[in-house]
Order: structure tokens, then sequence, then C-alpha cells
């Protein structure tokens, strides 16, 4: 394509050659960086700082359990309480509302989207944290506080609170995901599912059995993006690296660690633990992330093989 | 056998109904709680709000002070982002909508996909490494490379969806001129996709505004005015985190005002991208 | 003569767009009624009033009235999912779940409880797939995906699947148009099979097919019925020159 003959051609190829392959070697870089810096904590430490359960930097004892223990907890918390909400939301949007009402709740569930993770701190702390200390803490312990989930001091700030937090903020991702994966599939499979008397939520049934693997996409991308989500979870989670049951207590994930200790960390091994930590929430949000593409490129080849017969 | 047919019945439009109606209730819930986030940030900022929090720097507290040299710090590091972040954004995006049909197109597309979902924070360190240890200290430069970096595949995959909407009759018009390639694209795609490309970086600028986590130790923060790329710069994010965090009543106050005016840039920019693209497409 | 559905001044709008004008017509129980006309002419449309699949579509509107077995379908108050059980639908082209085989056919069974228990759900899939003729191709692998059926036998498993609900009244549209001829004619002689029990509305571009399979012809135009007749008169002796024409131009 590029040789067409003109050195004009050649020049401008090469130049959206290089941007296309910067993006490239950003990623790579960020990996050798990352890796090199985090050599002397892997040398150190092997494979057990992974499973070491003590964080200590002024000991140099660095185990990332704790926050590996956290970010797994918040983020199923988080996918617990959006998926049943995201789908409900996907499925009104989709198969029951009027094109114009759907349109504008469309955009202002997208909306939640673009308010800034900082933001959901701020009202996590301030709104959400006195919520669940004065009403759906004692509400859930008065009901279910047999569960050791549910047992133990509430102070508003711990794993609980992170995980609604962040199933805000997943909401609207997996909702548009969702969406576009329903409106995808043939609208045939509808029409059968009527003619034969189903009502209209059996009707969905058969149009969510059809998007099943996208919406296994469209949940995959969500926990990702809890996995690795930040500011809004440091602000409200307590920060204390430890494994309790109790979601009341607070906790701390491998993202807030980053962002309350990163800044102080001056000595060489404590940075390397860091980057290590660091480098371990990078490739697992990378895995996430690529499959959950996969998993919605899936359904797209899938439905245009449906659509050609 | 009839009997048995209607409580049969009678569960199964029930069931109907109450799922049916259950999908509303998430909507109105999710909108709701939108609502709620709003309004709370519209009454608890716009009591802080005015010309000297504009454009005060900090003040020990109770002696007032604002975040003018937070906003600055902010516009300065999105301008540098996106002056960085958008023409290679835009080219990569050009690359893969106009020459992006191999498997190097494909691993870019994967890749910046990816890359899109990064954590954040992950690029903070990034710079951090590459840039704050060389140097010695936080910069504004640092932070706003960080936010480039956060741009670029943002925009590149929104300039090649763009670029894939332009009609391809119009490329094989100017191509039968005789036309080269890359006049093609430069006279004619760009030009006919300018408004969708525009409105891609428009949201990619706006994300980015509203980012924290990589300006807490690239950027760091300021109490000054600071004009210069290679000192600490504040930004209304990170700014916004130390009052909401720290133990004082006025300091929460002006996060909440601060807040309000994140918030409204970053919506205003949506509403309006939104308005326009509805129109266009 | 009994009718099963009686139409009477049916107009339907698509928004502002009239699909369909003044139509009246009675469809006997027991026959096949085939709908003939031009592409566009409104035969899908009409096919669609009479279960009411319409009504998903946001900007459809309908005026007159569609009675059947005396009652009319469009009165407020129908229940639209009891209507369509009662009256099937199979689509022009094969719409078969992502479930197996079996599922497939046992799905409005199992949605309409109309089975007493595991044994009785397994004997109504049997039958539908064999009223279908479709059971000795399939009955080795009921339980691997519908998808691996080739074209026609998707086709016959979705009208298993709309037989296994026991409607009253069959509506299929084009059914073998996507088909190739030993499919089609395996299709067409079910159709005539399935008239001893069901009333069947089909719609088709084949005249030939018509002739064979059908008892009476609607020949549509523009949106107007122009002519309703016994098949036999319809491509013998028609009453209207417009379908004449047609006819002997589709034959010729
Ligand atoms: N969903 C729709 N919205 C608006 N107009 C429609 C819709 N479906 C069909 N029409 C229009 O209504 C008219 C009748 O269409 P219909 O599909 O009933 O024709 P048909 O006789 O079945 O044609 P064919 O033989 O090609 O299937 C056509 O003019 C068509 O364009
Ligand atoms: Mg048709």
């Amino acid at each position: 394509m590029a040789n067409t003959g003109t050195k004009g051609d050649k020049v401008f190829h090469a130049v959206v050659f290089a941007a296309a392959l910067s993006i490239i070697l950003i990623v790579a870089a960020v990996i050798a960086v990352m890796f090199q810096s985090a050599i002397p904590s892997m040398e150190r430490f092997g494979i057990g700082f992974l499973f070491g359960r003590e964080w200590k930097p002024a000991q140099e004892e660095f185990g990332a359990l704790p926050f590996i223990f956290g970010t797994v907890t918040s983020s199923v918390i988080a996918l617990i309480l959006s998926i049943p909400v995201s789908l409900g939301i996907a499925i009104f949007l989709v198969e029951q509302a009027p094109k114009k009402l759907a349109r504008p709740i469309a955009f202002m569930v997208e909306l939640l989207a673009a308010i800034p993770s900082v933001v959901y701190g701020l009202w996590g702390i301030f709104v959400l944290a006195p919520l669940i200390r004065e009403y759906i803490g004692p509400f859930l312990q008065t009901y279910v506080g047999f569960l050791p989930i549910f047992q133990g001091r509430i102070t508003g700030i711990g794993m609980l609170t992170a995980g609604i937090i962040l199933a805000l903020m997943i909401t609207p991702i997996i909702t548009s995901v969702v969406r576009d994966v329903l409106e995808a599939v043939p609208h045939t499979q509808r029409e059968a599912a009527l003619a034969l008397g189903a009502t209209k939520w059996e009707t969905t049934m058969i149009v969510l059995g059809n998007a099943s693997s996208g919406i296994a996409g469209a949940v995959v991308l969500g926990l990702g993006r809890a996995v690795g989500e930040t500011m809004a979870v440091t602000m409200v989670i307590g920060n204390s690296p430890q494994i309790v049951a109790s979601l009341f207590e607070p906790a701390n994930t491998i993202a807030s660690l980053l962002a309350a200790n990163f800044a102080e960390a001056t000595d060489e091994m404590y940075l390397s633990a860091l980057i290590e930590i660091g480098l371990v929430l990078f490739l697992v949000t990378f895995i996430i992330n690529a499959f959950a593409k996969l998993l919605i490129l899936s359904v797209a080849s899938k439905t245009n093989a449906a659509k050609q017969g | 056998m009839s009997e048995t047919a209607t409580t049969f019945e009678r569960k199964r439009r029930g069931i109907n109904l109450l799922m049916t109606s259950l999908t509303a209730v998430c909507a109105v819930f999710t909108i709701a709680v939108l609502v709620a986030i709003l309004g709370y940030i519209g009454v608890r900022g716009i009591s802080s709000l005015s010309i000297e929090f504009l454009t005060d720097t900090p003040k020990p507290v109770g002696e007032g002070g604002g975040i003018g040299n937070s906003i600055l710090g902010s516009a300065i590091m999105t301008l540098l982002a996106a002056f960085i972040g958008l023409p290679v954004g835009i080219a990569a995006g050009v690359y893969l909508a106009e020459f992006g049909k191999n498997w190097f197109g494909n691993t870019v597309r994967f890749v910046a996909d990816t890359l899109i979902g990064v954590p954040s924070i992950i690029i903070g360190i990034f710079v951090y490494t590459l840039v704050v240890l060389p140097m010695g200290r936080q910069s504004g430069f640092a932070g706003g490379l960080a936010l480039a970096i956060i741009m670029i595949p943002i925009v590149a995959r929104t300039t090649e969806e763009m670029i894939g909407l332009v009609p391809h009759s119009m490329r094989e018009g100017a191509l039968a001129l005789g036309a080269p390639q890359w006049r093609v694209t430069w006279n004619i795609v760009l030009p006919a996709a300018a408004s969708g490309i525009a409105t891609g970086a428009m949201l990619a600028i706006a994300r980015v505004t509203g980012e924290t986590a990589p300006l807490l130790f690239t950027a760091l923060n300021s109490r000054f005015y600071n004009y210069y790329l290679d000192q600490p710069m504040s930004s209304l994010t990170v700014q916004i985190f130390n009052y909401a965090t720290g133990p004082f009543e006025v300091e929460h106050a002006m996060a909440w005002a601060a807040t309000l005016l994140l918030v409204t840039l970053i919506l205003v920019i949506n509403i309006l991208v939104r308005f326009f693209t509805r129109k266009r497409f | 003569m009994e009718s099963k559905i009686s139409v009477k001044n049916l107009d339907f709008f698509y928004g502002s767009n009239q699909a369909l004008y003044d139509i009246s017509l009675d469809i006997p129980e027991r026959e096949v009624i085939a709908f003939i006309g031009p592409s566009g002419c409104g035969k899908s449309t009409f096919l669609r009033t009479l279960n009411r699949m319409n009504d998903t579509i946001a900007s459809a509107s309908v005026k007159g009235s569609v009675m059947m077995d005396g009652k009319n379908i469009y009165a407020s108050g129908t229940d639209v999912v009891a209507l369509r059980r009662r009256v099937g639908m199979v689509f022009q082209k094969s719409n078969p779940f992502p479930k197996s085989i079996f599922e497939n056919v046992a799905y409005g069974i199992r949605i309409n409880g109309i089975h007493s228990n595991k044994a009785d759900l397994e004997e109504r899939v049997e039958r539908a797939l064999k009223n279908a003729a479709l059971w000795e191709e399939v009955k080795d692998r009921l339980n691997s995906s519908a998808f691996g059926l080739s074209g026609g036998q998707q086709q016959r498993l979705c009208i298993a699947r709309a037989l296994a609900v026991q409607p009253e009244v069959i509506l299929m549209d084009e059914p073998a148009s996507a088909l190739d001829p030993i499919a089609t004619q395996k299709i067409e002689e079910l159709v005539v099979e399935l008239k001893r029990d069901y009333t069947i509305v089909i719609v088709t571009h084949n005249m030939q097919q018509a002739a064979r399979v059908s008892d009476r012809t609607a020949f549509f135009m523009l949106g107007k019925l122009v002519e309703f007749n016994p098949t036999q008169k319809m491509f013998t002796n028609p009453d209207e020159k417009l379908t004449e024409d047609y006819i002997t131009g589709r034959f010729g």
C-alpha cells in the first residue's frame, strides 16, 4: 500500500507507523522498566513474596498476600453487586424501554463512568461511609449478623464500602458492553420465542442465552476495572493490610497500597517491592483485559456468522 | 388439569411482571445514584465557591485560601498531555484505519485496548521510574507525560473508529484523480473525520483531567502558582484527594467546591460532545 | 364451512406509511391458505397481524378487526402471549435457539407447562420431531447443537418447535425460500400432512408451490387484497385480470 511510488507516501507511512509502534513500545517499556526495578525484590523474596502475610517496610519484610486478598475480595463484592444491576439496566434499555426513553437513560448511566475516581472517593468518605456506619451496617448485623463477614465494629471505612463504590464505578462499563451485546442478538431469536407464546421475560432469557459469552466478556472487563481502581478505593478502604473475614474491617488493595505509599518509599528495597507488586497488578489487569476482549470479539464473529446464515 | 394450568400460568405471568419491573428498578436506581452524587456535589460545593477560592493559593488552615494554583496546574499538565498525546494518538489511529489490516495493525489494536484497561497508577509508577528518579524530583512535565501516555491509546482507537465512518467512495473519488495516498488521507479523509476525531480528543481530555493516581508521585503537589514544567505542580484532583483525606472541616468544604468545578467541567464536555455527535451522525 | 380466522377491514400502518388497505378475508379451519403477490406488497405484514407479531415494531398500528374463533384478537385486554401460543409461526430463515436439538423443541413445552413429567416431555418432543419429518435424521443426536443441522433440517426443527406447543394455526413466511429443491419438497409434503390437524397460512413466491399445497390462495398487490379464491379456480380461471397477469407472468 505504501509503495505507490511517491516520496510523500513513504514519509507519511513512516510517521503514522512510528506512532502506532509507539503504543507497543510504551507497553514493552512499562514491562521492562518495572521488571528491572522489581529485580532486587524478586531476588530477595522469590515467589514467597506473593504468599507472605506480613508487610513491614521498616523490617524489610514484604508479603503481598493481604493486598492480593483485599483486591480480590473488594472486586468480588463489586461484581456481586454490579452484575445483576448492570444486566437489569441493559435489559431494560434494549428489551423494554421505548427508544425515546432508552437514549437519555443510557446517556445518564454513561455519565457515571465519566465521573472521576477521586470524586467517587470523596463521596464515599462523606456520604457512603456514614450511611454504612449508621444504617446499612447495623441493618445487616440485625438480619444476617450471624455471618462472619458481617461481624465486628462498623466504622464505615473498610472492605464493604470499597466494594460498593467499586460496584457503582463498574456498573456503567458492564452495562454499556452488555447493551451492545444484546443489541447484536438477531431479532429473529426474539420473534422465535414470542411466536411460541413466550412472555417478555422468557424471551429475554433466550436473548441472554444468545449473548452469554459477550456478557461474560463484559463482566471480565468490569473485573479488570475493579482490580485496578485506585483513588476511590484508597480513600474508603482504610489502608490496613490485614486478612480478616469481616467486611466492615479496613483492608487494603494493591492499587491503594501503591497510591498511599509509593511517594514515601525512599529505601531501595521498599521501592523495589512496591514496583514488584505493581508489576503483578499490571500483568493481572493486562491478562484480564485481553481475556475480556477475546470473549467480546467471539460474540462479534458469531453474530456475523449468524447474520450471513 | 386446568386448575394446575392456571396456577402455572399465574406464576409465569407473575415472574414476568416481577422481572420486567425489576429491570426498570435497576435503571431508576442507578439514575437516582447519579442524581444523588451530582446533587450532593452541587449542594456541598456551591457554598464554598468564590472568586478568591478560584484564584488564591492554599493558606494555613483557617485563613481561607484557594485552588488557583491547582486549576493552573491541571490546565498546564492537561495541555501538555494533549500536546504530546493527541498527535501521536491521532497518527496511530490513522495508521490503524489506513494501513492496519495486517498482523501488526491487529497487534497494535490489541495492545492499545489492553493499555486502555491498565490501571493508571501503573503509568504513574512507570513515569516515576523513567523520569522522576533520573531528574531527582517530581515535575509538571512528568505529570503531563503520564497523562499523555494514558491519552494515546484512547485517542488512537477513537480516531480509527471515526476514520472508519468516512465513506469509501470519498476516498476512491480522490484516488481516481491520481492523488497519492497520503494526500487523500490528509486532504480528504482527515477533514471528513475531523469532527469525530475532535470529539474523541475532547473526551480523552475530559478523562485525563479527572485522573489522580498517575499524578500522585509524578507531579506531586505544590502550594504555589507554578509555571515551570521542571517543578512539582499542583492539580485539582490531587488537591481534592489531599483535602478530602485530611482532618479539617474547612478543607473538606474546599474539596467539595473543587469537585464541583472539576465535575462541572467534565460533564459539560461530555454533554456537549453528546449533543454534537447526535447531530452529526 | 367454519372459519377459523375472520379478518374485517384491516388497515395497517408503519408510522404514517400505510402498508395494508382494507383487507377482509376468512380463513377456514384445517385448510392451507397461500398468500402470493409481488415483493413488498404486504404479505409478511399481513401474516404477522394474525399473531400480533407486529406489536414488537414500535411504530406499527392497526385498524379493523381480526376475529379468531369469534373473538377479536385486537380487542383490548387480549392476552397476546396466549394468542401466540395458539398461533404458531415459522420464519423465512430458520432461527433455532443456541441450544441442543432436544431443548429447541422442548422449549415451548416447558415455558407453557404443557408436559406432566419428564417422560411426557420426551414423548412430546419425539412426536413433534416425527410430525416435522425430522425424527429419523436426528434421533441419535438429540443433545447436540441445533446449529450442526443443515439448513433444511434447521427449518424442519423450527417447524417441530412450533408444533410442539400444539397450536391451532401455523403461519409460515416463505418457509422454503432458503432451501434446495429436495428440502423444499419435504417441507411441502409436510404442510399437506399437517393440514389434517392444523390451519396453515403460508406465504410463498413460488406459484407452483402455492398450487401444490394450498386449498385457497390470496393474491395481494400494493397492500390490497386483489383476489381470494380456491386455488384451483385461482390458477385456472381467476376473477381478476390482475391475478391472471401475475400468475401467467410468474408461471411463464
Ligand atoms: N418494520 C418495518 N417498518 C417500516 N416499513 C416496513 C417494515 N416492514 C415492512 N415495511 C414496508 O411495508 C411494506 C410491506 O412489506 P412486507 O414485508 O409485508 O412485504 P412482503 O409482501 O412480505 O414482501 P417480500 O415478498 O419481499 O417478503 C413494504 O413497503 C415494506 O417496505
Ligand atoms: Mg415477506
